[in-house]
């Protein structure tokens, strides 16, 4: 019978939730990393036991955790303890938690500038990996996107890492800026059928697409506007909160933006809305159905102000026609006194015939649904705050 | 020999007890000790330090001798009782956040 890993990133560590296919019973593991930020942790679509995860503290900065057995273990990938960080006469050996940004002149830009929350320019500083994306092909190559936004990639299951500086280095950087969270690079999505195709998404800047396998980047923000900044349509500056794609249908794009959904049917090069009758269209959190590549899952949250469900209800809203129409999806979930709040790397689907459903809460609950979002049951109920939710489909 | 005490959570990222030791060539600084630290324990590069401008992370301080030597010269000679291993050179987070 099929298994079920969801791997839970939190304020305060990670957490791993198993249970066979009928997703009933869990069987819960963690704290890893305790007291650390987990905000994210990915398997490998082709070794699904090589498992990366973002490390992070304020006080001591970023670290990259690497399990190869489905998270029992995990170490940090790069120069053990006591071996030396450089090799005599040679260039340092591996540091997994270095992410430098490429400054050299033949391959990147002398580090450039963007707008900081004044209006003045401001030099890139990294903070944080907010979001790692395993390669479809590779178990040794993983995608990193950072505050302050940029993509890095590892070749080597992590161990070293290397901007690909053609994303901030190609020319509209100066107008991006850093949203209340900062200036993340938060999704990135592979094309599984054009491994030189990717999409990112920057908060706040919006959407970009390679077709070169990240040498050269293209702003794709037609058709989005966000009344809150100077040009409301222009080329760069809105703050796409996250993007989805069912890969069974690669081209096709769902976003949740700062306010509005959007969906795109070529890629990315123009955007509809499809926020119909949501209650508001203000949110973090956007995913797909498995195999039904029009159904698609978000969680509207009050606004920009009150980040916390709209009338104190967790509702999660369906849609079965790709956007518009809109059923708010309550059995199982509190319909009182509830301010949570399920932020952007925070939902998950498996792929399963009957599709599971996943997504955490600020308040600490991962609630599942084992049947399209028709019923949703806690897995666990009082985790630190949960920053991200990723499932994995076991054989 | 110089002793060298861990904030908790890099005592676990270094896999170290509440103390460890070190040797350090030439003189004794705090570059000279963080260098020594990091060049034993790579995972550690970056923790309390940057990576690239090797500044002192914000909230993290150095102490020695009951003295908060933070915002002294990194190459400034840390005190005789450190350089000679009778008291350690502390790595202390700083008390904030959540």
């Amino acid at each position: 019978m099929s298994k079920v890993r969801v791997l839970v990133g939190t304020r305060k560590g990670a957490f791993i939730l198993e249970s066979d296919g009928k997703r009933e019973k869990w069987n819960v593991s963690g704290p890893h990393f305790a007291g650390w930020e987990i905000y994210h942790l990915k398997g490998s679509p082709v070794d699904p036991n090589r498992i990366y995860a973002s490390q992070s503290s304020g006080w001591f900065g970023q670290i990259i955790q690497r399990s190869d057995d489905g998270g029992k273990t995990w170490h940090q990938p790069g120069t053990p303890a006591g071996q030396g960080s450089t090799i005599p006469a040679g260039p340092p050996k591996a540091e997994s938690n270095k992410f430098a940004y490429d400054a050299s002149p033949e391959t990147g830009k002398a580090l450039t500038t963007h707008q900081w929350y004044d209006g003045t320019q401001h030099p890139w500083e990294f903070k944080r990996v907010w979001h790692l994306e395993p390669s479809l092909s590779d178990p040794e190559t993983v995608y990193a996107g950072v505050e302050d936004a940029a993509i890095f990639r590892s070749t080597d299951g992590g161990n070293n890492w290397q901007e690909l500086p053609g994303l901030r280095g190609h020319g509209t950087g100066p107008k991006w800026q850093p949203g209340a969270g900062g200036m993340c690079l938060h999704t990135i999505i592979l094309d599984p059928s054009n491994p030189q195709r990717m999409w990112i998404a920057i908060s706040a800047a919006g959407a970009f697409r390679t077709e070169d396998g990240g040498k050269s980047w293209k702003p794709i923000n037609q058709g989005l506007r966000s009344q809150y900044i100077p040009d409301p349509n222009a080329e760069v500056g809105h703050c796409v909160h996250h993007i989805a794609m069912n890969p069974k249908r690669p081209g096709t794009l769902f976003m949740q933006k700062h306010w509005d959904v959007m969906r795109s049917d070529n890629a990315g090069d123009q955007w509809t809305e499809v926020s119909g009758n949501l209650p508001t269209d203000f949110g973090f959190v956007i995913d797909i159905h498995a195999h039904e590549p029009e159904t698609i899952y978000v969680v509207p949250i009050k606004s920009d102000s009150e980040h916390y469900v709209h009338e104190g209800k967790l509702r999660v809203f369906r849609s079965r026609s790709g956007g518009n129409e809109w059923e708010p999806l309550t059995k199982g979930l509190p319909q009182k006194d509830c301010y949570v709040n399920v932020l952007r790397d925070a939902m998950s689907v498996d792929s399963l015939d009957k599709c599971g459903i996943y997504f955490g809460t600020t308040g600490g609950q991962v609630y599942a649904s084992a049947d399209a979002g028709d019923s949703w049951a806690a897995i666990v109920r009082d985790l630190p705050a949960v920053l991200s939710v990723e499932v994995q489909t076991l054989p | 020999m110089i002793r060298v005490v861990l904030p908790f959570h890099l005592r676990n990222l270094a896999q170290v007890g509440s103390e460890l030791t070190l040797e350090v060539n030439g003189q004794v600084t705090q570059r000279s000790v963080l260098d020594a630290l990091e060049e034993r324990y790579p995972m550690l590069r970056g923790t309390i330090r940057d990576h690239v401008t090797k500044e002192r992370r914000p909230f993290l301080r150095f102490f020695a001798c009951e003295q908060d030597l933070s915002h002294e010269s990194p190459d400034t000679p840390l005190p005789d009782a450190i350089a000679s291993g009778a008291e350690p050179f502390i790595v202390l987070g700083a008390i904030a956040g959540g």
